[in-house]
This record gives C-alpha cells, structure tokens and sequence, in this order.
C-alpha cells in the first residue's frame, strides 16, 4: 500500500476520533465564560441525583455480574465436561442478545411480566429491579459467555475435575475453589464488559422506569447545555478504565502461564 | 431424560424465560388480534406512510453508517496491517478501537452535540475563523446524516477490530506469488485479496448494520423523538401507545426482529464461509 495514502487514511481517521473527544472535553470545560473551568464538573458531582442515579447502576452492575458468574461458569463448565453436544445450541442462545435488540426484549418483559401476568414483576420495586438485572444479564451474555468459555478452553477441566473428587470435592467445591479460581482472569473480563454495559444503559432502564445513570444522562442532555458534556467526559473515562483493566488481567495472565 | 441435562436447567431456565418468551410473546402478539384470534392484518398495518418511512430512514442511516464503517475501517486497518506504517501505531489503534466500539449510547451523543452541534465546537470555529455558518449550507446534526455521522464513531472501531485479524491471515506468499506472475498491486487486490476478504467484508458489513439499526439511546439523546425511525418509534409505542394498538406495536417490534436477525444470518453465514480461507 502507498505509504502517503496510508498515512492520509490514518489521519483522517484518527481525526475523525479525536475532534468529538476534543469537543466534549473542551465543552465540558467552558461553563464559565471566558475561561476553563471544573464547573460543570462540580454542578454534576454535587447534584444529589447524579448520586443517586450512578451509585444505583453501580449496585446493579455489581449485582449482574454476580448474577452473571453464578449463572455462565456452571454453565459453561457443564457444557465443556459432559455435554460437548449441547455446544452449540448453548453458543447459538448465548448469541441471541446481539441479534434481538435490546428494546425489543424489554418491551416482552414489559407485557409478559406485568402486574396481571402470572410473574408480575413490575408490581414491586425488589421486582423491577431484579427484572432489569435479568435484563442487563441477558444484554451482556454474549461477553461473559465467550469470556469464560475462551477461559476454560485454556485448562483440562476433566482432568482437574477428576482430581478434585477423587480426594472427596463436592460439585460446589470444585467449581468455587478449582474452577473459578483458574477462570478468573475470563471471568473479570466480563465483568468488566458487563459493567461498561451497565454502567450507561438507557432503553431498559428507561422502559422498566428505574432510577439509573443512563436516564439521568438522557434527562440532563434534553435540559441542560455544560453538564451533559461533563457527564460524557466521565462516561468516556469509565469506559476507558473498564476496557483498560481488562487488558491488565489478560496481560497479568500471559505472564502466569509464561511461568507454568 | 439422563440426569446430566440438570446441570443445564438453570441456563435452559434463565433463558428461557428472559430471552425466548419475551421474544416469542412478541412475535405471536404480531400475528393476533386484541381478542386472541390469528391475523395477518397486523403486518399489513405496517404499510402506513409513517411506519414505512420509519423503517426507511432506520434502513437508510443503518446502511449508510455500515457501509461507511466497513470503508473507513478497512482503510485504517489496512494501513497499520499492511501499509508502510511504523508497527508500534497498532496496539494503540486496536485499543483505541476496543474502547470507542464500547463507547455508545447517550454520552456518544453529547460528544457529537458538543463538537458539531449549533453551539459545537467545529460550528462555532467555521463561524469565526472563515465565516462559514454551515447552517446555511443546510447541515443539521439531528439529521439521517448526522445520526450517520455519530454512529460511525462505533461502526468504524467494531470494522477495525474484525477486520484487523482477517487482514492478517493474507499470506505474505499469496502477494509474492501473484507479483511472480505479473500482476500490479492493483490486480492482486482486485483478483486475490478481495476475494479472499470478500465474505468476512460482506458479514462484518450485515453485522454494523444490525449494530445500527437496533441502537436506540444514541439516537434519542441525539434527536429527542423528533426524528421518526423505527426503534424511537417503537420507544414511543412501549411508552404511551402512539400507534392505538398494541398488537400493531407487536408487529413493529417484529419487523426489527426480522430485519436484524437475516442481517445476523448472513452474517453467520459468511463468517463460516470466510473462515475456510483465513486460518
């Protein structure tokens, strides 16, 4: 390839990326006239709802990560020792969220699991709130499905499974203190990815009606000028870090089995 | 039923009820009459101007921005994989590109409103620096082409990142053999590589398509619900039943179903296809 085109390619590119980045940041910083400033920047960190609003998806992310791990690593632990043929049934679901999006899966939530439905979720807020965690597990299993599978393939799981109960493991045993100990670089980058998801959703939350930061992004955007741009920058470096750790742990787990 | 298929009901049970039913339910609601009965009249209800073009605008900014993002993407890519470019720009572009794919949503939004919004940064240095109100020249950020604009900051990263590791399974022999022959750079690209490339390009492209057409949040923090495609519609239907029927809103969320799922499908397809080359 041309070297002069390449480069023109490139930085057109790389322009492309940083001029909105620029722009953000350089809104985010203009509140006061004239000058820089952090005020936009205080005006988001003191508003109690932005508080409120991002501690909550934090709290949620947290709890869909846990739900997560509880859910895909039996899961695909189980897939891998005794049921290699339920493969690819198993990898063609965990797909699904990435084809059906995400508003439309809300929506069936929203009129399967209503107040006169059998499962009225809806009707309380434990219940929504848990349902939105199942939303967001379902949104981010494609990740932690394919993290945690790519994880097991790395290690002999019938071999250490065997070992674990020839000396008397129970099931729970093996998978708490053999298993996930030897995934879990796999499983904290998912976890990363599904808090990266969590973390700025807006469909779900907004249709289930629940307190989290992507609404209150939203809300902030249609009625103020400065502080949206303040929030992005936040977004942007939440995003950033989520991404930046995950390739910490990989990097941590090459290093390990450089060792071995 | 042997006993080992327990271990799988939790999974089968989860998604059963939070991903198949869901879904199921809306895709039967598609097909049936407020008293139950089955109908077709729900699909051909579809067929009114404001629906049709919803689905056409949504169509047009979701091809637009994958075909845009597959160039781009394959542009730069290109040129950190086989361009004369020093090799250490590479890993800062891919994880550049891990983070700006992952970076969508409403805070998208408020970066492209910040830099060419009417108060953006871009806007407002046409303005004073050259005296260009591009306004006036009819450029509008919450627009089908503004819309396109902002989605390709996660089109282009999500090509660069597919299409980067294909780049790499061109064998540096395929190049001497056809150079060997007689062919220009030119031939070799138009006869050996993009045909090799030819399936993972047209998946990744079904691919960015499905990825545009189901966003909703960048698109309602861009436009508000000013601007009338298919998943803000659906949006304003689940909130207040714009359409004055429900099953009608069943029928919406259907048509996404369809439209994303034979985008995947090609997708799946071609990516089995490609993989027989690149290995």
């Amino acid at each position: 390839m041309n070297r002069w085109l390449a480069w023109g390619v490139l930085i057109f590119g790389v322009l492309y990326f940083i001029l909105p980045l620029y722009g953000m940041a350089e809104f985010s910083l203009s509140m006061r006239r004239g000058v820089y400033s952090f005020d936009a920047y205080t005006k988001v960190l003191t508003d109690p709802t932005f508080q409120q609003t991002f501690s909550y998806s934090v709290m949620m992310a947290v709890f869909t990560i846990i739900f997560g791990v509880l859910l895909v690593v039996p899961t695909a632990y189980w897939v891998r020792l005794k049921m290699p043929e339920a493969r690819p049934f198993v990898e063609f679901i965990t797909l699904l969220p990435l084809v059906i999006p995400a508003i439309v899966i809300v929506f069936g939530y929203i009129r399967l699991y209503n107040t006169s439905s059998w499962l009225p979720l809806t009707g309380s807020v434990t219940g929504t709130n848990l349902l939105l965690m199942f939303g967001y597990a379902t949104l981010s299993l494609p990740y932690m499905y394919r993290a945690v599978d790519t994880g097991l393939r790395t290690i002999d799981v019938a071999t250490l499974t065997e070992a674990a109960q020839s000396l008397g493991a129970s099931w729970a045993t093996i998978l708490a203190r053999i298993i996930l100990p030897n995934v879990l670089v796999a499983v904290l980058s998912g976890a990363f990815v599904t808090f990266a998801i969590v973390i700025g959703e807006f469909t779900m939350a907004a249709l289930l009606d629940r307190p989290a930061f992507g609404p209150y992004m939203q809300l902030l955007g249609a009625n103020r000028a400065y502080e949206p741009a303040a929030l992005a920058v936040i977004a942007f470096a939440i995003t950033w870090a989520c991404m930046g750790l995950i390739q910490l742990v990989s990097r941590f787990s090459k290093h390990t089995k450089a060792q071995r | 039923m042997p006993l080992k298929w327990l271990g799988m009901a939790p999974f089968a049970l989860f998604t059963f009820l939070f991903l198949l039913l869901p879904t199921l339910y809306i895709v039967v609601g598609a097909f049936r009459t407020p008293l139950g009965e089955f109908t077709f009249q729900n699909i051909l209800d579809l067929n009114t101007p404001s629906i049709r073009s919803a689905y056409w605008v949504s169509i047009k900014v979701s091809v637009l921005s994958a075909l845009f993002g597959c160039l781009i993407g394959f542009g730069m890519a290109a040129a950190v994989t086989l361009g004369s470019l020093p090799k250490w720009l590479r890993n800062p572009l891919m994880t550049f590109s891990g983070v700006a794919s992952n970076f969508a949503g409403v805070p998208l939004a408020f970066a492209f409103i910040a830099t060419l919004g009417p108060a953006g940064l871009i806007t407002i240095w046409l303005r004073k620096e050259f005296g260009i109100n591009v306004r006036a020249y009819g450029w509008n950020l919450l627009s089908t082409w503004g819309l396109i604009i902002t989605y390709l900051f996660f089109q282009i990263p999500l090509m660069i990142l597919i299409i980067a590791p294909a780049l790499d399974g061109l064998k540096r022999e395929w190049r001497e053999a056809a150079a060997m022959l007689g062919a220009t750079g030119g031939q070799y690209w138009r006869m050996v590589a993009l045909p090799i490339l030819f399936p993972s390009l047209l998946g990744t492209f079904a691919l960015l398509f499905a990825n545009a057409f189901g966003a909703v949040a960048t698109a309602i923090a861009l436009t508000g619900p000013s601007l009338n495609i298919a998943p803000i519609l659906l949006y304003a239907q689940i909130r207040g039943d714009v359409l004055g029927s429900p099953n009608l809103g069943y029928a919406l969320a259907f048509g996404m179903i369809v439209i994303t799922g034979i985008a995947n499908a090609v997708y799946i397809w071609l990516r089995a296809r490609s993989e027989r080359w690149l290995k």
